[in-house]
């Protein structure tokens, strides 16, 4: 069926790992090789925050793809080589070893990387995207003092999460008022701010950062209030910019990220897709361009994207509702579909306490049901991204979710769970 | 023919697999994922494939029996 076709991943994280596999499952049975910058084995990204920070997990249990695996499913692996330049009309991947692949489908997979700290004292500030940043602020967070981090989104928090876990005293720092407000609505971001609170982790929420000197050990982070925090270890988790300067001179359109149409086809150049935190598509469903950050989103456009390779006459448009995860503390957050496009939002269960049982629902003017915000409640979620996906109103949603809650009453814990993130 | 495996202790219920193939798996009160069934076809096969491979945590197999 494939013929003597070539496909060239480039990006050996989660959503090129899985979209070589994908084009296997797939059907496709031309050549398939998967390029990565980093030495390292293709390795998952979630634990860097949680397990592999905290020292509780090694190395081999994130790799995603080994080479007997990679051999198995006909994967071709050249990691430790950046891709350098693409060549649209040579139809080539330049790699900067001076080798150069021909394609005859590309698929852009570079993912993201962390937004660099626009603080930089000699020493001591760290961002964590990479298994290397992730070893080298573990190798920090052994060494007594306190921790300030800035940037109380997921990432912080988990860090913070992982930090405090490890025995270290942490600030979390951020200049909005509820930083993840941003995602689930400043009522219910309040929760979450409570949350450090509860685990014994400051937050100075509401002040920015005006300047960090100092070196590793001996920090000092200047707060735009005037005030000053000591610290050991400074990490900043302030995003990601999409890693997509390497196609500066591709002539393919980059507008943070890369423009693809609905099936993630680069736009003008249908033998490129791009997929996960690289891609800007467009989305049939929300008729809007959109770049998404998500581990799930990577997987899914992969698979996606793989299928459309494999089967250019049945092209499929890649829609899906947002899903995410986040863990801290003694929460499992799960999210999905859009909660901050909604106006207003009902609580079913708890958010305070100790590992508490919630599911939070949003809705509009118009009664439908757009996001869903569960917390240590993975029955729920499943039933509210059905839901969400379904297009189903606000109010038989509530229903159903009230109804389980009474089916199923929430088991407490006994004990407060202080681990490192999870 | 192939078999689906799960590893239980290792779940989360982050249930991307529920989402990508619901007819299969599932998920119970606790967050741990449910087999509907073990047994499945190898038609079925690539699209559960891709299910399983959505686990954040690796927990689920397919093995040939």
């Amino acid at each position: 069926m494939s013929g003597g076709r070539t496909v060239v991943v480039v990006g050996s994280s989660i959503g090129g790992v899985r979209t070589a596999q994908a084009l296997r499952s797939e059907g496709f049975d031309g050549r398939v090789v998967l390029v990565g910058e980093e030495a390292e084995l293709p390795y998952d990204k979630p634990p860097l925050s949680k397990q592999f920070l905290s020292g509780q997990w090694d190395a081999d249990r994130t790799v995603l793809l080994t080479p007997e695996a990679a051999e198995r499913e006909g994967i071709e692996l050249r990691i430790g080589v950046p891709a350098t330049r693409l060549d649209v009309a040579a139809k080539e991947v330049h790699l900067a070893d001076g080798t150069s692949l021909a394609y005859d489908s590309a698929v852009i997979a570079t993912g993201a990387s962390a937004r660099p700290s626009p603080w930089r004292p000699e020493s001591g500030v760290h961002v964590v995207r990479t298994m290397a940043d992730s070893r080298a602020l573990h190798e920090d967070l052994r060494r007594e003092g306190p921790v300030v981090v800035v940037g109380g989104g997921f990432i912080g928090a988990e860090v913070a999460a992982t930090a405090s876990g490890l025995g270290r005293e942490v600030t979390v720092v951020d200049p909005m008022p509820t930083p993840i407000g941003r995602v689930v609505g400043p009522e219910i971001g309040q929760y979450f701010t409570e949350l450090h609170h509860r685990h014994g982790v400051a937050t100075r929420f509401g002040v920015g950062v005006e300047g960090i000197e100092g070196s590793a050990g001996d920090l000092r982070v200047r707060l735009t209030d005037g005030t000053e925090l000591a610290a050991a270890t400074v990490v900043v988790g302030i995003g990601a910019v999409p890693n997509d300067g390497w196609l500066a001179d591709s002539g393919l359109p980059i507008e943070n990220g890369v423009m693809c149409d609905e099936y993630s086809r680069a736009l003008d150049a249908p033998d490129v897709y791009a997929i996960g935190d690289v891609a800007r598509w467009f989305h049939p469903g929300h008729r809007e361009y959109l770049r998404v950050e998500h581990w799930t989103n990577a997987v899914e456009q992969g698979v996606c994207a793989a299928h459309n390779i494999a089967h250019p006459d049945d092209l499929r448009s890649y829609r899906p509702v947002e899903y995410v995860w986040s863990d801290q503390y003694d929460w499992k957050v799960q999210i999905v579909g859009r909660p901050t496009r909604g106006t207003r939002h009902e609580l079913v269960g708890e958010l305070t306490g100790v590992k508490p049982r919630a599911a939070v629902l949003y809705t509009d003017e118009d009664g439908h049901l757009l996001g869903v915000v569960t917390v240590n409640w993975p029955k729920a979620l499943v039933q509210c991204r059905r839901m969400v996906t379904e297009q189903a109103s606000f109010d038989e949603a509530l229903g159903k979710v009230k109804e389980l809650a009474a089916a199923a009453p929430p088991r407490r814990a006994a004990s407060t769970d202080t681990g490192g993130g999870r | 023919m192939p078999v689906l495996k799960a590893d239980f202790a290792a779940c989360q219920g982050y249930a991307n697999c529920v989402d990508a193939a619901p007819t299969v798996y599932d998920i119970d009160d606790d967050g741990v994922v449910v087999l509907l069934r073990e047994r499945i076809s190898e038609e079925e096969r690539p699209h559960i494939e891709e299910a399983a491979r959505s686990c954040p945590v690796s927990a689920l197999t397919i093995e040939d029996e």
